[in-house]
């Protein structure tokens, strides 16, 4: 295999790490942006639907980025290095998000359940939101030196297009979270839920559209592969599809049916992301020379080699058991109806 | 920028040395917890059950808090060290990944079960789960392991247009201290999950509360620590031998040994002064760390002053950290054959002094893993991956100081709260008792 290929697929592959973290995280960081919302009774529901889930889903995120240090050291350098204080409060906001879920249902005093409540709730839209900002920068393109080394500025990353993008993506996951609870939870929640699920979805179609006008405005380079490969236009037709049903999927008799159209429309946005910026993966401005590239970013044949033959082996055994699990503790636990018990026990 | 070094080398220490107080205890709590859900599962004695539920729900509680102060570890090479991972991402990100693939999956899947599942999986599924999670873990300490010894003692690479380039895979993963690196780090996590674990149970029977249960907890704990105490000493000899064979200056650091020496001592205590280039108020075993090292008292160990001066480790630090490692393995192996000796004797149950001894022994594992750490980091030193790249010329250039002095702060303060709620909830957790149900659906039915 041609070194361009193996850079190729492990674009495609690290596409496909972050694109595992954003359905799968994506469910419990949404639910955490709308925890707030929720009363009492349905904040346990909350911690609960999703607390057997969060570890392992983040785990989508902790191999997006070794596979992204294996794969594109130059991107992982950076990246983290040049959003050096983006990133420590998303570690933070991460790290409260962790000790809320793990810890709140330890004690029964409410003021221990409240400051959970909170952390986990402003910890997961400080983290939803700063996934968009940083995607947003990285698509606007950011100032490198020759050595590939960031030369901006932290406040300069706080660009009103990556703000933008950074709404985007916490709509985005809020709708995830709201589909999730729709086809999760018990009771009045899955009513509250669907308002929640309606509103969510006017707001992002909005920023959905902005961000596209603003993106053929402002960085029109993002659109030339489309014209180039017009297959790719299938992926922001899946976003412009699964937003135009999702008011249905909301009525449909399937309470699944949201969660699947919202997990078609990340998938659609990440593609679009991704073929946006192929071969790109940190465009440089001014200067476009300066950018790192899936070329000039990556390992050397052996270690994408290597790296692919570990992907081979482990991520479908990965994905397997995954699924067996999931589906073990998602079906039991609906079928014998305790979560309905403990919604209306009251604490 | 100077400041800005100092500052990431700080805030690399804080990190990695509050996240590594967990792991180790995860991890040999994880075994001994398969254990009893194996008894139980093979002798149906729901006492097995319930201990199995107890120490899931403290090993919960210390997993939590490994997990979120371990994504700070994979993020901390490109935020504070973009230098290294620009030369050494070839080779290193692999191990990262492939830990992500075979082992951080494994581990996280199934502590969901174990955690959260009791009541909504089958007793199989479940007993399936708790090795997944040990097993797991302890493969995600294998490839954090490997990661580690690359920088140890680097193989398998070449140098090529200014940065490391991966040549053999299988080289690099087994470098030169991998195995022994690894055994003696898995022996270290078993000492301190079943010290926890015979600690607890000390207190339990102190308090005259769940006789039967702490009995039973704290034989199986003793039974783990005692053997796996022993097998320290061959284990920590090999990795000492590997460590004289491929890190001579790290060695003579370990030892204070500053002229090279046929028939070298092993040194017992001692303060290794630099400047002065002598060990003051050393006590010797002669001859004995070249037998030790070469199975030969006539053997030479290289000194100190075979090595250039700024190639020298922190001698302080690294000598002190590696004598008091060494000395509290000698004090688990003794006290665990005491408490071998004073169960044969039937005994062990209702020594209250020896029981205290346990009970305030609980903290020592952790203080160990932490020195011997110490010892092979700053033993390292000035080098982050040895004789390849210095540890100065590896930080972030574009991180200004004040950046990470801000989050030095911030994640210094948050790892003190994490410890102080740590430390809260396993004393409430303690208090409550054994059978109070905390996680699965059931306690609803208990409870309402």
């Amino acid at each position: 295999m041609s070194l361009a290929v193996l850079q190729t697929i492990w674009f495609l592959l690290v596409a496909v790490l972050i694109l595992g973290y954003a359905i799968l995280a994506g469910f419990d960081l949404g639910v955490g942006n709308l925890h707030l919302l929720s009363n009492q009774k349905e904040r346990e529901q909350n911690f609960y639907n999703i607390a057997p889930f969060w570890d392992s889903n983040q785990v989508w995120l902790l191999t997006g980025g070794g596979a992204l240090f294996a794969a594109f050291p130059h991107v992982y350098a950076t990246a983290f290095s040049g959003f050096y204080p983006a990133l420590m409060l998303l570690l933070l906001a991460m790290i409260v998000r962790a000790a809320a879920i793990e810890f709140q249902h330890l004690l029964p005093e409410p003021e221990w359940k409240a400051k959970w409540d909170w952390g986990f709730g402003i910890g997961s839209i400080v983290a939803s939101t700063l996934f968009g900002v940083a995607m947003g920068n990285v698509l606007r393109g950011l100032p490198l030196d020759s050595t590939h080394n960031f030369t901006g500025s932290f406040f300069g990353l706080l660009n009103p297009y990556s703000l933008v993008v950074g709404l985007l993506a916490l709509t985005m996951f809020t709708l995830h979270g709201a589909s999730f609870l729709v086809a999760r939870s018990q009771g009045d929640l899955i009513n509250k839920a669907k308002r929640w699920g309606s509103t969510t979805w006017k707001f992002f179609a909005v920023l959905f559209t902005t961000v596209t006008i603003w993106s053929y405005l402002a960085v029109p380079r993002l659109f030339e592969n489309f014209f180039e490969l017009p297959i790719l236009w299938v992926l922001p037709f899946l976003v412009i599809a699964a937003i135009a049903y999702y008011p249905k999927a909301l009525e449909n008799e399937n309470r699944w049916m949201p969660l699947l159209v919202s997990t078609i429309n990340i998938a659609g946005l990440i593609g679009i992301v991704g073929a946006s910026l192929f071969p790109n993966m940190i465009p440089a401005v001014p200067n476009p020379a300066n950018s790192l590239t899936i070329y000039n970013a990556s390992s050397t044949k052996l270690t994408l080699t290597t790296m692919l033959i570990i992907a081979l082996l482990g991520v479908p055994l990965v994905i397997a058991y995954t699924t067996y699990v999931y589906r073990k503790l998602m079906k039991d636990y609906s079928q014998t109806g305790k979560l309905h018990k403990k919604a209306n026990m009251g604490f | 920028m100077g400041d800005a070094v100092l500052l990431s080398k700080i805030q690399f220490a804080v990190s990695v040395g509050f996240h590594y107080l967990f792991p180790p205890l995860t991890i040999g709590m994880a075994w001994i917890i398969f254990f009893m859900q194996s008894m139980y599962l093979k002798t149906k004695n729901e006492q097995y059950d319930r201990m199995a539920y107890f120490w899931i729900k403290i090993f919960a509680i210390s997993f939590v808090i490994g997990v979120a102060s371990g994504v700070v570890m994979e993020f901390q090479f490109g935020t504070n060290w973009s230098e290294y991972s620009r030369f050494v991402g070839d080779v290193f990100g692999a191990p990262l990944a492939a830990e992500g693939v075979f082992a951080f999956f494994l581990e996280s899947v199934f502590v969901g079960v174990l955690i959260w599942g009791k009541d909504r999986v089958s007793q199989k599924l479940y007993w399936v789960s708790s090795l997944m999670v040990a097993i797991g873990s302890t493969l995600s300490a294998f490839w954090i392991i490997v990661a580690n010894s690359w920088m140890q003692t680097p193989a398998g690479y070449h140098v090529v247009n200014g940065r490391a380039e991966l040549t053999n895979f299988f080289a690099a993963v087994f470098n030169p201290s991998t195995v022994p690196r690894y055994l003696h780090v898995i022996d270290g996590a078993l000492i301190t999950g079943s010290f926890f674990i015979m600690g607890i149970s000390a207190y339990l029977l102190l308090k005259e509360r769940e006789i039967t249960f702490a009995k039973k907890s704290l034989k199986i704990a003793l039974t783990v620590a005692v053997v796996a105490s022993l097998l320290q000493l061959p284990l920590g000899h090999f990795h000492a031998v590997q460590v004289a064979e491929t890190q001579p200056v790290k060695l003579a650091a370990y030892e204070g040994l500053f002229d090279t020496t046929a028939g070298a001592p092993l040194s017992l205590f001692g303060i290794p002064n630099a400047e002065a280039e002598t060990t003051y108020l050393s006590v010797n075993i002669p001859k004995m760390l070249s037998f030790l090292v070469a199975g030969d008292t006539s053997a030479t160990i290289k000194g100190l002053k075979e090595f250039p001066r700024e190639e020298w480790p922190p001698l302080g630090i690294t000598f002190q950290s590696y004598h008091l490692m060494v000395l509290l393995g000698i004090y688990f192996l003794a006290i665990t054959v005491f408490g071998i000796f004073l169960l044969s004797r039937k005994k062990l149950y209702n020594n209250k002094t020896f029981l205290k001894v346990l009970m305030y022994s609980i903290p020592l594992p952790f203080l160990t893993n932490e020195l011997g750490w110490i010892a092979a980091e700053v033993g390292r030193q000035p080098w982050i991956v040895y004789n390849v790249m210095k540890t100065n010329e590896a930080a972030s250039i574009v991180v200004p100081g004040i950046q990470v002095l801000l989050s030095l702060v911030v994640l210094s303060l948050i790892y003190a709260i994490l410890f102080s709620i740590w430390i809260f909830l396993l004393k409430r957790k303690l208090h409550v008792g054994v059978d109070e149900p905390v996680i699965s659906g059931k306690q609803e039915e208990v409870t309402s």
